[in-house]
């Protein structure tokens, strides 16, 4: 819980990008402005949130603004978590 | 400057458009590909229609061999239509009922598999279909949802998992794919090659199934504006049943638009937002034209870049790793 920086970030090398990608990826860089993320990575992104941090993603909370750079899925765990 | 943007942007001169592309097709056919016919999957939509209706105008109605592919989800209409599709422009066509093959391949079983994971209480005698939020009323990301119905009347709507959503979408593709084993197969057995039967939206957007519906030798109409389409079917004597079906994807069990499965507004606005977008036009002009508010014409547009960049895979060819100079291919003089 303490790095979810650090878990997404994993998780998107995993998945998404090769390893030189991600080095240049700033947390706070949109995924769909750099286009390494498409519709069916979004879901997979909210499997992942939802398997690894026990929450469940409301369809009003699957906006942009939540999910879209390392920064704001941080974030909204973390909001979620506290919750 | 450019002319103010207005529906009229997409009008055409129907004839002008039939004897280009009819000329360009037979060129097509006979000097590039070789084959003396072409066999078109005919679905009982306008863009199978229309593709007939060049093909029989172009290579003449006995150098083209239409196919009905009905299977079981398949719309009661759908039949009846494409028998109507074919006759209207003299054109034999033969049926071939794909159930078995897909029952075969467990298909059916393979989906609702699936489905129920989303919904276990799905079984026999429920129908369902998948559908997609609206782009224009909100920033959500465009999750599919399946709509399930059951015998006795309840509906029921959830977000499809990850697993779910790409089982459903792999077991449907069967359908897609087995057409065109079957249009392969007729167009082998005549040395006919196959047409495709996309217009721009569809093409643009991504929206088919490699393998399936987006494999064929030439695709006369994926040029055309589906609003263009329409207006050639009239010019081409498409029957007005046809020209008034709204569009289906004719793939789930419940009745299912285009518009909820795929794009983002129906056709004609998205026509009109994919030519202003193509054409430099700020989302306040579209805006304008479809009574909506710019905000609304940007997600269409951010929505129509997302599909492009999503759907690169579907159009790629198969790639090499290493140049094989030799082989070169034939391509049409206007393409």
């Amino acid at each position: 819980m303490d790095d979810v920086e650090g878990a997404v970030r994993k998780f998107i090398a995993e998945n998404f990008v090769m390893a030189d990608e991600l080095a240049k990826l700033a947390n706070d860089a949109s995924f769909l402005e750099t286009g390494i993320i498409d519709s069916t990575g979004v879901l997979t992104l909210l499997t992942f949130i939802e398997d690894t941090y026990g929450i469940t993603v409301d369809d009003a909370e699957m906006i942009p603004e939540n999910l879209d750079s390392i920064e704001r899925i941080s974030a909204f765990v973390r909001r979620k978590k506290a919750a | 400057m450019k002319p103010t943007l207005s529906r009229d942007a997409l009008r055409i001169d129907p004839e002008a458009v039939a004897n280009t592309i009819a000329k360009r097709l037979e060129e097509t056919v006979r000097r590039v590909l070789h084959r003396k016919g072409a066999v078109v999957g005919i679905s009982g939509g306008i863009d199978s229609a229309v593709t007939t209706a060049l093909c029989a105008r172009a290579l003449g109605p006995e150098c083209v061999q239409g196919l009905f592919t009905p299977e079981r989800d398949s719309s009661e209409e759908t039949l009846r239509l494409s028998r109507a599709v074919a006759d209207s422009q003299g054109v034999s066509a033969i049926l071939e009922d794909i159930t078995p093959i897909l029952e075969a391949a467990r298909c059916y079983e393979r989906r609702d598999e699936f489905f129920k994971k989303a919904i276990p209480e799905y079984g026999p005698g429920w129908k369902a279909k998948i559908v997609l939020p609206s782009v224009v009323e909100g920033d959500q990301y465009r999750i599919f949802s399946i709509v399930a119905f059951s015998p006795d009347g309840q509906t029921i709507k959830k977000r499809l998992p990850l697993e779910a959503y790409l089982g459903v979408v792999a077991s449907t593709n069967f359908k897609q794919r087995t057409r065109k084993m079957l249009e392969y197969y007729h167009a082998d057995r005549l040395h006919f090659c196959v047409a495709g039967t996309p217009n721009r939206l569809e093409y643009d957007q991504g929206f088919f199934v490699k393998g399936g519906d987006g494999l064929a030798d030439f695709k006369p109409i994926a040029h055309l504006y589906k609003t263009q389409v329409y207006e050639l079917a009239a010019y081409l004597g498409i029957p007005e049943e046809v020209r008034k079906r709204p569009p289906t994807t004719d793939t789930y069990s419940m009745p299912q638009g285009q518009d909820e499965f795929y794009f983002s507004l129906p056709y004609a606005q998205m026509d009109l937002c994919l030519y202003a977008k193509n054409h430099g036009y700020s989302p306040a002009e579209v805006a304008k034209v479809l009574e909506l508010e710019p905000v609304q014409i940007e997600r269409v547009y951010r929505d129509i870049d997302g599909k492009r960049r999503t759907t690169r895979y579907l159009h790629q060819k198969a790639l090499l790793l290493d140049a094989v100079p030799e082989l070169v291919l034939d391509v049409p003089s206007f393409a």
